[in-house]
């Protein structure tokens, strides 16, 4: 099982590296905030240790709801600031750009 | 009853492997929606979608409890993640995103914490659950505490100068990188104590703070991306020590472009990895920058918005050379409005983005897409810096190292080799800053010193208005 997962984790690693190397320096701030809010999966981990978890000290029980609440802010945040960057990208007021070009 | 039970947990462990492997694809498949400027927002919400699958699979999971506090983490972890991507200025976004950065490490940290006290100390559990879980709770610690760090000097909570111990940071982040290994290898070996987990945890994070404080401003978009692969790949970690598909791939994506986007920036500014990491970047500048100044015993001249707009108006191509001054100053629509009203003067307007303008890769982009600068005015340095040859003005707005001649003349300059933009090669540069002080890097500017350079000093969003004025006034 183990061997398996080293076998997706580097082909991932190919994949993630295909996928992205072809992204235009322009995005590179949204690429890297859209990025950011993948790992935010992490959050996976901490409910399946909290939800599988069986008598948990309070002490991991803390621990691991302030790395669910991590983790969410780590998600949430990361896909809507970068909803939010590219928002300002979809706009673009080409015919204008025409406009101009004619009037030279 | 063992067999009902078997049949149901073959049944929903597959369900939600192919859960899994959809929520993954889908961020494969998004992504790649993120090559394009018009893809990039179904991109990006495609990613999101596969989140939301990924979450909802993981609730699929047989014999889940806990539920209560589970909702409320979500639920709290919303309500603070929300508003602040919603409300955060698109002028700090890279200290938001060193902020959702260092949250996702901290949440690794704190789950591989969390197990080691749950199997008491890792006992009899196999070295491969082991590792990863240590390797995660290093890595996890570092990318938290720079993040921070990170944070708190683009925040300019703490100085954007470099912090550090001189010559002994070099020895102990060395000490501090081992006693955390050390540990990793004692909890490895057998050792079950909780200190051995504090003292790895501890001194993980004394590394983080170590490594990022003594880190110059300038450097600091490839630090960010930089602990970025790291948490991607201690979640990976985590998605080894959990057996958990989606973890692994997600986070070894993550991984895979956090690295190829630091090389890229680093590229861009002509600095290694290594030397990044080494840090003291900024202090050398500003011995360089003091002796520069001594030799140069030149002197500046101001100018007036009016002179700026007489310029500005009889010339055939302006260049506007944007750069973090820009951003803090939000003067991005007021640029946008004075392009305008050049162009209705049949002048030429260009915009020369370097790659390592503002904080981040793409920052000046941003920016002045929420302005609505159309997208094919926008040139990246090698397209534009031949063009600086032909260019009367060159308007440089609140950008420092990306312009200073110091780059390409200079060898005993600490940004000596890095790829630069030209502007001194146009016929006249006027450059909009609040002060002489030297820019982030805390290196002088040679540019300013110029006898084609004039100075427009004060806030770069009113000097901009000022000129627009004057120029709708000619």
């Amino acid at each position: 099982m183990f061997i398996t997962n080293v076998a997706i984790l580097v082909l991932a690693g190919f994949v993630g590296y295909a996928v992205i190397s072809k992204v235009p320096n322009t995005l590179h701030t949204p690429l890297m905030s859209g990025t950011n809010a993948i790992h935010g999966i992490v959050v996976l981990g901490g409910i399946i240790v909290l939800g599988l978890g069986e008598d948990l000290s309070a002490l991991d029980k803390g621990l691991l709801v302030i790395a669910i609440i991590f983790g969410t802010i780590n998600v949430v945040g990361g896909f809507l600031v970068t909803d939010r960057m590219l928002e300002m990208f979809k706009s673009k007021p080409a015919p204008v750009k025409q406009d101009d070009e004619e009037q030279k | 009853m063992s067999a009902v039970l078997a049949t149901s947990l073959i049944h929903s462990g597959d369900l939600i492997a192919v859960l899994y492997i959809i929520s993954f694809s889908l961020f494969i498949y998004g992504l790649s929606g993120l090559t394009g400027p018009r893809t990039a927002v179904r991109g990006n919400r495609i990613a999101a979608v596969g989140m939301a699958l990924a979450l909802l699979a993981t609730f699929l999971i047989e014999g889940m409890g806990n539920w209560v506090l589970i909702i409320i983490a979500l639920i709290i972890g919303t309500i603070i993640g929300i508003p602040s991507a919603r409300s955060v200025k698109m002028t700090a976004v890279p200290q938001m995103v060193a902020l959702f950065n260092g949250v996702g490490g901290g949440a690794v940290a704190l789950i591989a914490w969390a197990e080691f006290n749950k199997t008491n100390g890792f006992a009899d559990e196999p070295l491969t659950f082991i590792i990863p879980s240590l390797f995660g709770a290093i890595v996890g610690s570092v990318s938290f505490w720079g993040s921070n760090i990170a944070f708190a000097k683009l925040q300019e909570i703490l100085p954007g100068r470099p912090i550090g111990a001189g010559r002994l940071q070099q020895p102990l982040n060395l000490l501090l990188l081992l006693i955390a290994v050390g540990s990793a290898a004692a909890i490895a070996s057998g050792e079950t104590a909780t200190i051995y987990i504090l003292v790895l945890l501890i001194a993980s994070a004394l590394l983080g703070l170590f490594v990022v404080l003594p880190i110059g401003g300038a450097d600091m978009p490839v630090v960010i991306s930089l602990l970025n692969a790291f948490t991607g790949l201690s979640a990976a970690a985590t998605g080894l020590a959990l057996n958990n598909t989606a973890l692994i791939v997600a986070g070894m994506i993550v991984g895979a472009s956090g690295t190829i986007l630091t090389r890229l920036m680093a590229d861009a500014m002509n600095r290694s990895i290594p030397s990044i990491i080494a840090g003291g970047f900024g202090g050398g500048g500003g011995e360089a920058g003091a002796e520069g100044a001594g030799e140069h015993g030149g002197t500046v001249r101001a100018t007036s918005a009016a002179d700026a707009a007489i310029q500005m108006a009889f010339a055939r191509q302006v260049v506007i050379v944007p750069g973090y001054g820009m951003a803090v100053a939000q003067a991005q629509h007021a640029v946008r409005e004075l392009a305008t009203e050049l162009e209705k003067r049949n002048v030429e307007v260009k915009y020369a983005i370097h790659p390592v303008a503002g904080r981040m890769p793409g920052h000046m982009n941003v920016l002045l897409a929420e302005a609505d600068v159309p997208y094919d005015q926008l040139k990246e340095m090698d397209e534009i810096n031949p063009e600086f040859g032909r260019t009367d003005v060159a308007l440089v707005i609140g950008a420092n190292d990306v312009t200073n001649p110091a780059a390409n003349t200079n060898s005993d300059s600490p940004i000596y080799g890095m790829p630069i933009l030209n502007v001194n090669e146009s016929k006249s540069v006027i450059v909009l800053k609040r002060s002489m002080n030297p820019g982030f890097a805390g290196i002088e500017n040679e540019l300013y010193f110029e006898p084609m350079t004039s100075m427009l000093f004060g806030d770069a969003k009113s000097s901009v208005a000022e000129i627009t004025t004057e120029l709708a006034a000619l």
